[in-house]
C-alpha cells in the first residue's frame, strides 16, 4: 500500500522503532526563541549536558521585542531580562543567535524559511505552536513544549507516537479577493478547533497547488488552530523556485540530489488517509471571526450568529460567552462591526506578499479617523524589502504606523497591546480572550480585509471600497 | 519528573469548553525564566470575578480539575502545565485535550485523563452537589472513581510506565546513543545546517 507525504517524512526520520514504544525521531532543524527556552537551558546546565547539534540549531528574538525605539534599552525590565537570558544561553552553549538589531532577526517562523533552512522532507521543531508554518515546504514541523525543547537540545531526537493523517482537498479556483487566510479560517470553522487533534493535515488539490509559498505558509501556520500539531503541503516547482539560491539552501550537486529527493515527497496515489475533508474553493468568500476561538468564524457578508441556533449545549454555551466577551449582539451584520485598531503582521501574515496586498489597498487611501493601524513586518529582511518597494511610505501616507519586526500585537508580550474593550481587526492567528491585551477583542482577518477595514472603520472587504481612493496625482 | 500513581482529592468543576492556554496562563507571565511561581497567573482574567469557581471558599485545596472539551488549545507554552501544578492541581479530566498541552502535561507528571463527556457531566453534577466529594484517579488500574461513578480511561502503556516511575525522558533516550549516532552518520549531505561545519 502507498504512503502519505507525512508517513514518508516520518519514516525517513525514525532513529529507533520498538514494539510498544513511541518512535524515536531525528530532528533536522531546531528553532529557538526567548520565551520557551530558558528553563530548557537550565535543565541542560543542571545535568551537565551540551547542545548535541549546534549546526542544526538557531535562535532569534521575537515575542518580547519592542517595535519602537529598538536602539534604546528595552523599557520592560522583565522582557529585557528574558532577552538577556537567551543571549547568555546562546553564548554559553554556542548557539547561533539573531538578536534584536541584527539583519536576520524576526519572527522565528519567518526567519527559518527566508534563510532557506526550512526544506522539504525535513523535521522542524520549535517551542512555539505555529511551527506548523514550515509544513508549507513539505516539512514535518510542529510545536513542542519546553521539556521537549530540552530533549531536542540534548539528543536531537524526540520520542513520538505516530499521528493519524487527514487530507484536506481544496479544488477549484479561489474567487477574487479570497485569500489563503480566508481559506484556512473557513477550514477551521468547518472542522472545528478540535477537528485536527491527533492528525497531521495534508492540504492538497488544485487550489492549494496554485498558491505561492507565502500563501501556503499562511495555511499551514493555522493548522494548530484546527487542533493539528502539523499541516503539510507537497513540495513542487513553486517550492523549489522559492528555495533556490537562499543562504542555507543546498548548491551544485547537493541541490540536484536534494531536488531528486524532494520530488519523491508526495502522497502516493493509493495512499490511504485516516480522514478526508473536501472543500470547494469557488464557494469561499472573505472570512472573519466573531468569537473567542478561531473556529467561531463566518463569511464577512453574514451576521453574528444566534447562540440559540446551536444544537450542541457546549457550543451554545461557548457562543453565549463569546458574544458577551466580544460585546456583540446576535443578528448584527458583521460588516457593521466598528474597530479601533488594525494589526497587520505576525507569523501568519507578516511576510512581504502580505504587506504588498495590504499596501495595494491602502495606496491613495486614508486610514479612517479614530482608527489606529499598526504594520509590523515579520522580519528585518521583510522590512528592508518593503522599504525598497516603497511600501512603508504607502502605509505612513495612509496614516498607518510602520514598525520594527517582531510578534508584536499578535500576543501582546511587548508594549503593542489593545486596551480593555478595544476591538481589533488582526491578521494574526488567535482571537482568544485577552490575547492582544487584557479585555481586548479580536477579529481575525486577511491582510486585504484588514486594509479595507482600516479605511472604512468597520469590518470590510476590498470590494466595499469602490470610491474611497484619492485620484492619482491629487494625494 | 514527579511520579504519578494514584491521587484522591476534591474537584473544581470548570464548565467551559475550549479553555485555551492564554486563559490558563496569560502571555505576560511567560516572561519568567523559571518553572515555578506561576500559581497567581492561573486563570488570571477569570479569577478577577469573585464568583469564578476557583475563587469559591468550598473549592480551596481542590486538586482535581474537571473541565469541558478541548482543554489546553492554543500555544505550546508548558507554563500552562506549570501554572496548574504550582496552584496545586494533580490531574485534569476532560473529554478532549489539545495535543501539545497533553504531551506537556505527561512530561511533567500532571495526569490528563480523557473521559466521555457524559462521565464529565456526572463528575460536574457530583462535585457541584457536594463540594466535599472526592475523586480518585488511579493510574495503576487506569480508572476514575467517585461516589456512584466508576470509569476506565486509556493511556498508552509506555506513557503510563514513565509516569508511574517518574522517569526522565532524556536519560531514556540517551540509552540509544548508538542508534542516534548511526542515524546521524547516514544523513544525506544536502540536509540544512545553521552554521558551516
Amino acid at each position: 500500500m502507498g504512503r502519505t507525504l507525512a508517513e514518508k517524512v516520518w519514516d525517513d526520520h525514525v532513529v529507533r522503532r520498538a514494539e510498544g514504544e513511541p518512535d524515536l525521531l531525528f530532528i533536522d532543524l531546531h528553532l529557538l526563541h526567548e520565551v520557551t527556552s530558558p528553563q530548557a537551558f537550565d535543565g541542560l546546565r543542571q545535568a551537565g549536558r551540551p547542545v548535541r547539534r549546534l549546526d542544526l540549531t538557531i535562535a532569534t528574538e521575537d515575542h518580547n521585542t519592542p517595535t519602537l525605539d529598538i536602539d534604546k534599552p528595552i523599557a520592560d525590565p522583565v522582557s529585557r531580562a528574558q532577552l538577556e537570558t537567551l543571549r547568555k544561553n546562546c553564548a554559553d552553549f554556542g548557539v547561533r543567535l539573531h538578536p534584536l538589531g541584527d539583519v536576520e532577526q524576526g519572527v522565528v517562523h519567518v526567519v527559518g524559511p527566508q534563510l532557506g533552512l526550512t526544506q522539504p522532507g525535513t523535521t522542524v521543531v520549535c517551542g512555539d505552536s505555529h511551527t506548523s508554518t514550515h509544513g508549507a515546504f513539505g516539512a514535518l514541523a510542529f510545536g513542542i513544549g519546553t521539556s521537549q525543547v530540552e530533549h531536542v537540545l540534548a539528543t536531537q531526537t524526540l520520542p513520538l507516537a505516530r499521528p493519524k493523517t487527514m487530507a484536506i482537498t481544496v479544488d477549484g479556483e479561489l474567487p477574487e479577493d479570497v485569500t489563503a487566510k480566508d481559506l484556512i479560517l473557513a477550514i477551521i470553522t468547518r472542522i472545528g478547533t478540535g477537528g485536527g487533534q491527533g492528525y497531521i493535515l495534508e492540504y492538497r488539490g488544485s487550489a492549494i497547488e496554485k498558491l505561492s509559498m507565502e500563501a501556503r505558509m499562511t495555511i499551514c501556520n493555522m493548522s494548530i488552530e484546527a487542533g493539528a500539531r502539523a499541516g503539510m503541503i507537497a513540495p513542487d516547482e513553486t517550492t523549489f523556485a522559492y528555495l533556490e539560491g537562499r543562504d542555507r539552501a543546498p548548491r551544485g550537486e547537493e541541490w540536484d540530489a536534494a531536488v531528486a529527493y524532494w520530488k519523491t515527497l508526495r502522497s502516493d496515489d493509493d495512499a490511504v488517509f485516516d480522514a478526508e475533508v473536501v472543500i470547494d474553493a469557488t464557494e469561499l468568500a472573505p472570512f472573519v471571526t466573531w468569537g473567542t476561538n478561531p473556529g467561531q468564524g463566518a463569511p464577512l457578508s453574514a451576521h453574528v450568529p444566534d447562540p440559540a441556533s446551536y444544537e450542541d449545549a457546549s457550543e451554545r454555551n461557548a457562543a453565549e460567552k463569546a458574544l458577551e466577551y466580544m460585546g456583540l449582539t446576535a443578528g448584527q451584520p458583521l460588516r457593521e462591526i466598528n474597530v479601533d485598531t488594525v494589526f497587520v503582521g505576525s507569523c501568519t501574515n507578516g511576510r512581504i506578499e502580505d504587506l504588498r496586498n495590504a499596501a495595494a489597498i491602502l495606496d491613495g487611501r486614508k486610514v479612517a479617523n479614530g482608527v489606529r493601524m499598526l504594520v509590523v513586518p515579520g522580519s528585518v529582511r521583510v522590512a528592508l524589502q518593503a522599504v525598497s518597494e516603497g511600501l512603508d511610505k504607502v502605509f505612513t501616507e495612509a496614516g498607518a504606523e510602520w514598525r520594527h519586526a517582531g510578534c508584536s500585537m499578535c500576543l501582546g508580550m511587548n508594549p503593542d497591546q489593545l486596551a480593555p474593550g478595544e476591538r481589533s481587526a488582526s491578521t494574526s492567528n488567535r482571537n482568544f480572550e485577552g490575547r492582544q491585551g487584557k479585555g481586548g477583542r479580536t477579529h481575525l482577518v486577511s491582510p486585504q480585509v484588514a486594509a479595507a477595514t482600516a479605511v472604512l472603520g468597520h469590518l470590510a472587504s476590498p470590494a466595499d471600497l469602490s470610491d474611497t481612493r484619492t485620484p492619482a496625482g491629487v494625494r | 519528573m514527579e511520579a504519578f500513581t494514584t491521587h484522591t482529592g476534591r474537584a473544581v468543576p470548570l464548565r467551559r469548553s475550549n479553555v485555551d492556554t492564554d486563559q490558563i496562563i496569560p502571555a505576560h507571565w511567560l516572561k519568567k525564566v523559571t518553572r515555578d511561581g506561576f500559581e497567581d497567573g492561573l486563570f488570571e482574567a477569570w479569577r478577577k470575578d469573585a464568583d469564578f469557581v476557583l475563587n469559591r471558599p468550598e473549592r480551596q485545596g481542590a486538586t482535581v480539575l474537571v473541565a469541558g472539551s478541548d482543554f489546553g488549545t492554543g500555544s505550546s507554552r508548558e507554563h500552562a502545565v506549570w501554572a496548574l501544578q504550582n496552584f496545586g492541581f494533580k490531574t485534569v479530566i476532560s473529554s478532549r485535550f489539545a495535543d501539545i498541552f497533553r504531551g506537556n502535561s505527561l512530561k511533567n507528571g500532571l495526569l490528563t485523563v480523557v473521559l466521555e463527556q457524559k462521565v464529565v457531566d456526572a463528575l460536574w453534577e457530583l462535585s457541584e452537589a457536594d463540594p466535599n466529594a472526592e475523586i480518585t484517579v488511579d493510574l495503576h488500574t487506569r480508572q476514575v472513581r467517585a461516589e456512584g461513578i466508576t470509569a476506565d480511561f486509556e493511556l498508552d502503556e509506555n506513557a503510563r510506565w514513565r509516569l508511574l516511575n517518574g522517569l526522565d525522558d532524556i536519560s531514556l533516550t540517551l540509552q540509544n546513543e548508538a542508534d542516534i549516532a548511526a542515524y546521524e552518520a547516514a544523513r544525506p549531505a544536502h540536509k540544512p545546517r545553521t552554521i558551516d561545519a
